[in-house]
Protein backbone atom coordinates (compact mmCIF):
# COMPACT_ATOMS: atom_id res chain seq x y z
CA UNK A 1 0.00 0.00 0.00
CA UNK A 2 2.94 2.35 0.49
CA UNK A 3 4.67 4.21 -2.27
CA UNK A 4 8.32 3.15 -2.03
CA UNK A 5 9.42 6.70 -2.85
CA UNK A 6 7.53 8.31 0.03
CA UNK A 7 9.01 7.91 3.49
CA UNK A 8 7.16 6.51 6.47
CA UNK A 9 6.07 9.28 8.85
CA UNK A 10 7.94 7.59 11.73
CA UNK A 11 10.49 4.84 12.10
CA UNK A 12 9.54 1.75 14.05
CA UNK A 13 12.21 -0.58 15.38
CA UNK A 14 11.92 -3.49 17.76
CA UNK A 15 14.76 -3.08 20.22
CA UNK A 16 17.15 -5.95 20.72
CA UNK A 17 16.91 -8.00 23.90
CA UNK A 18 16.34 -5.58 26.76
CA UNK A 19 17.00 -6.47 30.37
CA UNK A 20 13.98 -5.77 32.60
CA UNK A 21 13.44 -6.37 36.30
CA UNK A 22 10.13 -5.78 38.04
CA UNK A 23 10.48 -4.45 41.56
CA UNK A 24 7.38 -4.43 43.75
CA UNK A 25 7.17 -2.89 47.19
CA UNK A 26 6.87 0.52 48.83
CA UNK A 27 8.87 2.54 46.30
CA UNK A 28 9.61 5.35 48.74
CA UNK A 29 10.96 3.00 51.42
CA UNK A 30 14.62 3.88 52.01
CA UNK A 31 16.02 0.38 51.54
CA UNK A 32 13.99 -0.29 48.39
CA UNK A 33 14.83 3.04 46.76
CA UNK A 34 18.52 2.58 47.62
CA UNK A 35 18.62 -0.98 46.23
CA UNK A 36 16.99 0.17 42.99
CA UNK A 37 19.36 3.09 42.67
CA UNK A 38 22.37 0.85 43.20
CA UNK A 39 21.53 -1.30 40.15
CA UNK A 40 19.81 1.29 37.94
CA UNK A 41 22.14 4.22 38.53
CA UNK A 42 19.26 6.68 38.89
CA UNK A 43 16.97 7.76 41.71
CA UNK A 44 13.49 6.27 41.99
CA UNK A 45 11.22 8.22 39.59
CA UNK A 46 8.06 9.90 40.81
CA UNK A 47 4.57 8.89 39.66
CA UNK A 48 4.18 8.71 35.85
CA UNK A 49 7.89 9.35 35.32
CA UNK A 50 10.93 7.47 34.13
CA UNK A 51 14.59 8.21 34.69
CA UNK A 52 17.50 7.10 32.59
CA UNK A 53 21.24 7.35 32.68
CA UNK A 54 22.58 5.78 29.50
CA UNK A 55 21.45 2.19 29.11
CA UNK A 56 20.03 1.98 32.62
CA UNK A 57 16.95 3.46 34.15
CA UNK A 58 13.75 3.03 36.14
CA UNK A 59 10.17 3.42 34.99
CA UNK A 60 7.26 4.09 37.39
CA UNK A 61 4.60 1.46 36.74
CA UNK A 62 2.24 1.85 39.71
CA UNK A 63 2.37 3.10 43.31
CA UNK A 64 4.06 -0.17 44.28
CA UNK A 65 5.78 -1.26 41.08
CA UNK A 66 8.90 -0.09 39.30
CA UNK A 67 10.48 -1.42 36.13
CA UNK A 68 14.26 -1.42 36.14
CA UNK A 69 15.78 -1.34 32.65
CA UNK A 70 19.35 -2.39 32.06
CA UNK A 71 21.49 -4.29 29.53
CA UNK A 72 20.33 -7.88 29.21
CA UNK A 73 23.73 -9.32 30.17
CA UNK A 74 23.65 -7.45 33.50
CA UNK A 75 20.29 -8.80 34.69
CA UNK A 76 21.56 -11.81 36.66
CA UNK A 77 24.05 -9.75 38.62
CA UNK A 78 21.52 -6.97 39.30
CA UNK A 79 18.91 -9.48 40.42
CA UNK A 80 21.35 -11.06 42.89
CA UNK A 81 22.33 -7.63 44.18
CA UNK A 82 18.68 -6.60 44.66
CA UNK A 83 17.80 -9.84 46.41
CA UNK A 84 20.74 -9.41 48.77
CA UNK A 85 19.87 -5.79 49.52
CA UNK A 86 16.20 -6.60 50.14
CA UNK A 87 16.54 -9.51 52.56
CA UNK A 88 13.89 -9.03 55.24
CA UNK A 89 12.20 -6.23 53.28
CA UNK A 90 8.61 -6.64 52.03
CA UNK A 91 9.44 -6.51 48.32
CA UNK A 92 9.77 -8.78 45.30
CA UNK A 93 12.14 -8.68 42.35
CA UNK A 94 11.60 -10.73 39.20
CA UNK A 95 13.44 -10.94 35.88
CA UNK A 96 10.77 -10.11 33.28
CA UNK A 97 13.13 -9.60 30.33
CA UNK A 98 11.53 -12.45 28.40
CA UNK A 99 7.97 -11.32 29.17
CA UNK A 100 8.01 -8.11 27.22
CA UNK A 101 9.10 -6.65 23.90
CA UNK A 102 10.44 -3.12 23.44
CA UNK A 103 9.80 -0.85 20.46
CA UNK A 104 11.38 2.47 19.63
CA UNK A 105 9.36 4.98 17.65
CA UNK A 106 11.33 7.88 16.19
CA UNK A 107 10.98 10.56 13.56
CA UNK A 108 9.06 13.83 13.29
CA UNK A 109 5.65 12.21 13.64
CA UNK A 110 6.52 9.60 16.29
CA UNK A 111 4.21 11.26 18.82
CA UNK A 112 1.35 11.30 16.37
CA UNK A 113 1.77 7.64 15.43
CA UNK A 114 1.37 6.68 19.10
CA UNK A 115 -1.45 9.15 19.73
CA UNK A 116 -3.45 7.68 16.86
CA UNK A 117 -3.44 4.30 18.59
CA UNK A 118 -3.94 5.25 22.24
CA UNK A 119 -6.58 7.12 24.27
CA UNK A 120 -3.83 8.63 26.46
CA UNK A 121 -3.12 12.36 26.29
CA UNK A 122 0.23 12.29 24.49
CA UNK A 123 0.31 16.02 23.67
CA UNK A 124 3.72 17.69 24.21
CA UNK A 125 2.31 19.59 27.20
CA UNK A 126 1.04 16.45 28.93
CA UNK A 127 3.70 14.00 27.84
CA UNK A 128 7.13 15.60 27.72
CA UNK A 129 10.57 14.02 28.07
CA UNK A 130 10.77 11.78 31.13
CA UNK A 131 7.03 11.07 31.19
CA UNK A 132 5.85 7.49 31.35
CA UNK A 133 2.34 6.19 30.98
CA UNK A 134 0.76 2.76 30.93
CA UNK A 135 -2.17 2.75 28.58
CA UNK A 136 -3.80 0.90 25.73
CA UNK A 137 -2.49 0.65 22.17
CA UNK A 138 -5.47 -0.44 20.07
CA UNK A 139 -6.44 -3.68 21.80
CA UNK A 140 -3.47 -4.39 24.07
CA UNK A 141 -1.85 -2.90 27.18
CA UNK A 142 1.44 -1.05 26.74
CA UNK A 143 3.70 1.34 28.61
CA UNK A 144 5.11 4.32 26.73
CA UNK A 145 7.83 6.70 27.78
CA UNK A 146 9.09 9.87 26.14
CA UNK A 147 12.78 10.36 25.61
CA UNK A 148 14.51 13.73 25.39
CA UNK A 149 15.14 13.65 21.65
CA UNK A 150 11.56 13.36 20.46
CA UNK A 151 11.79 9.57 20.42
CA UNK A 152 9.52 7.24 22.30
CA UNK A 153 9.92 3.76 23.70
CA UNK A 154 7.10 1.34 24.22
CA UNK A 155 6.86 -2.01 25.94
CA UNK A 156 4.19 -4.63 25.42
CA UNK A 157 3.81 -8.29 26.26
CA UNK A 158 5.99 -10.37 23.98
CA UNK A 159 3.00 -12.51 23.00
CA UNK A 160 1.47 -9.49 21.22
CA UNK A 161 4.71 -8.03 19.83
CA UNK A 162 3.90 -8.99 16.23
CA UNK A 163 0.50 -7.30 16.55
CA UNK A 164 2.02 -4.15 18.06
CA UNK A 165 4.76 -4.01 15.42
CA UNK A 166 2.15 -4.25 12.66
CA UNK A 167 -0.07 -1.61 14.28
CA UNK A 168 2.78 0.87 14.58
CA UNK A 169 3.91 0.23 11.01
CA UNK A 170 0.36 0.76 9.76
CA UNK A 171 -0.01 4.02 11.69
CA UNK A 172 3.32 5.23 10.29
CA UNK A 173 2.44 4.68 6.62
CA UNK A 174 3.31 7.51 4.22
CA UNK A 175 0.53 10.04 4.13
CA UNK A 176 -0.61 9.05 7.61
CA UNK A 177 0.33 12.33 9.28
CA UNK A 178 -2.61 14.12 10.86
CA UNK A 179 -0.73 17.28 11.75
CA UNK A 180 -2.38 17.58 15.14
CA UNK A 181 0.85 18.15 17.04
CA UNK A 182 3.53 20.63 15.97
CA UNK A 183 5.99 18.62 13.88
CA UNK A 184 8.98 17.42 15.84
CA UNK A 185 7.39 18.13 19.21
CA UNK B 1 -17.40 8.64 26.74
CA UNK B 2 -16.50 8.29 30.39
CA UNK B 3 -13.21 9.60 31.79
CA UNK B 4 -12.34 8.71 35.40
CA UNK B 5 -9.28 9.94 37.26
CA UNK B 6 -7.52 7.08 39.00
CA UNK B 7 -6.98 8.14 42.63
CA UNK B 8 -3.76 6.10 42.83
CA UNK B 9 -1.75 7.28 39.84
CA UNK B 10 -3.64 10.44 38.93
CA UNK B 11 -4.18 9.45 35.30
CA UNK B 12 -7.39 10.71 33.72
CA UNK B 13 -8.21 7.34 32.21
CA UNK B 14 -10.46 6.76 29.27
CA UNK B 15 -13.28 4.29 29.81
CA UNK B 16 -11.50 1.85 27.48
CA UNK B 17 -8.47 1.80 29.81
CA UNK B 18 -10.68 0.72 32.71
CA UNK B 19 -12.41 -2.49 33.69
CA UNK B 20 -15.81 -2.12 35.36
CA UNK B 21 -16.36 -3.89 38.68
CA UNK B 22 -20.04 -3.23 39.34
CA UNK B 23 -21.71 -1.71 42.37
CA UNK B 24 -19.47 -0.49 45.19
CA UNK B 25 -19.93 -0.67 48.96
CA UNK B 26 -21.44 -4.16 49.09
CA UNK B 27 -21.47 -5.92 52.42
CA UNK B 28 -19.71 -9.25 52.04
CA UNK B 29 -21.89 -12.01 53.43
CA UNK B 30 -19.93 -14.92 54.83
CA UNK B 31 -20.72 -18.54 55.74
CA UNK B 32 -22.73 -17.43 58.78
CA UNK B 33 -25.20 -15.40 56.72
CA UNK B 34 -28.75 -16.57 56.13
CA UNK B 35 -29.84 -17.54 52.62
CA UNK B 36 -31.69 -14.31 51.89
CA UNK B 37 -28.71 -12.13 52.83
CA UNK B 38 -26.33 -14.32 50.85
CA UNK B 39 -28.61 -14.24 47.82
CA UNK B 40 -28.81 -10.46 48.04
CA UNK B 41 -25.03 -10.19 48.26
CA UNK B 42 -24.52 -12.43 45.25
CA UNK B 43 -27.29 -11.25 42.96
CA UNK B 44 -29.16 -8.12 44.06
CA UNK B 45 -27.76 -4.97 42.50
CA UNK B 46 -29.01 -1.43 42.19
CA UNK B 47 -29.69 -0.11 38.74
CA UNK B 48 -30.29 3.55 39.50
CA UNK B 49 -31.27 6.27 37.09
CA UNK B 50 -28.99 8.91 38.55
CA UNK B 51 -26.28 8.76 41.21
CA UNK B 52 -24.39 5.47 41.37
CA UNK B 53 -21.34 4.29 43.30
CA UNK B 54 -19.21 1.86 41.35
CA UNK B 55 -15.97 -0.10 41.44
CA UNK B 56 -13.52 0.30 38.58
CA UNK B 57 -10.04 -1.06 37.94
CA UNK B 58 -7.33 0.91 36.18
CA UNK B 59 -6.65 -2.19 34.09
CA UNK B 60 -4.62 -0.64 31.26
CA UNK B 61 -2.65 1.39 33.77
CA UNK B 62 -1.49 1.06 37.36
CA UNK B 63 -3.77 -1.94 37.90
CA UNK B 64 -5.46 -0.63 41.06
CA UNK B 65 -9.12 -0.90 42.00
CA UNK B 66 -10.90 2.31 42.96
CA UNK B 67 -14.38 3.67 43.56
CA UNK B 68 -16.23 6.22 41.45
CA UNK B 69 -19.43 8.18 42.00
CA UNK B 70 -21.20 9.20 38.81
CA UNK B 71 -24.54 9.93 37.27
CA UNK B 72 -25.79 7.11 35.04
CA UNK B 73 -28.00 9.50 33.07
CA UNK B 74 -25.79 12.53 32.44
CA UNK B 75 -22.43 10.72 32.87
CA UNK B 76 -21.39 13.51 35.25
CA UNK B 77 -18.53 12.23 37.41
CA UNK B 78 -18.74 13.39 41.03
CA UNK B 79 -15.33 11.99 41.90
CA UNK B 80 -13.19 8.92 42.48
CA UNK B 81 -11.73 7.64 45.73
CA UNK B 82 -9.63 4.72 47.00
CA UNK B 83 -11.15 1.24 47.09
CA UNK B 84 -10.30 0.98 50.78
CA UNK B 85 -13.01 3.54 51.61
CA UNK B 86 -15.93 2.02 53.49
CA UNK B 87 -18.08 5.09 52.85
CA UNK B 88 -17.95 7.78 50.14
CA UNK B 89 -15.78 10.70 51.35
CA UNK B 90 -17.47 13.98 52.28
CA UNK B 91 -15.97 15.70 49.24
CA UNK B 92 -17.80 13.24 46.98
CA UNK B 93 -21.09 13.62 48.84
CA UNK B 94 -20.75 17.43 48.66
CA UNK B 95 -20.14 17.23 44.90
CA UNK B 96 -23.28 15.13 44.51
CA UNK B 97 -25.31 17.49 46.71
CA UNK B 98 -24.23 20.39 44.50
CA UNK B 99 -26.10 18.74 41.62
CA UNK B 100 -28.79 16.98 43.67
CA UNK B 101 -29.54 19.14 46.73
CA UNK B 102 -30.47 17.02 49.72
CA UNK B 103 -28.86 13.87 48.36
CA UNK B 104 -28.07 11.33 51.04
CA UNK B 105 -26.05 8.15 50.69
CA UNK B 106 -28.19 5.08 51.34
CA UNK B 107 -25.39 3.22 53.10
CA UNK B 108 -23.87 -0.15 52.34
CA UNK B 109 -25.96 -2.64 50.39
ZN1 LIG C 1 -4.10 4.24 38.12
Amino acid sequence: MSDPHTPMIAQIAQAPAQGMITLRGALSARKIAAAARAVAGVAMPGPLECRFDGARGIGWMSPDEALILLPRQDVAEALASLQKALVGVHATVVDVSDARAVFRVTGPHAREVLAKLSPADLSPAAFGPGAMRRTRLAQVPVAIWAEGDGAFSLICFRSVAVYVGALLAEAAQPGGAVGYFPSGA
Amino acid sequence: MLILTCPYCGVAADETELAPGGQAHLTRQGPGADSAAFEAYLFHRKNPKGVHFERWRHAHGCGKWFHAARDTVTLQVFGTYPAQSLTPPDTILKAIAATYPGFEWEGEA
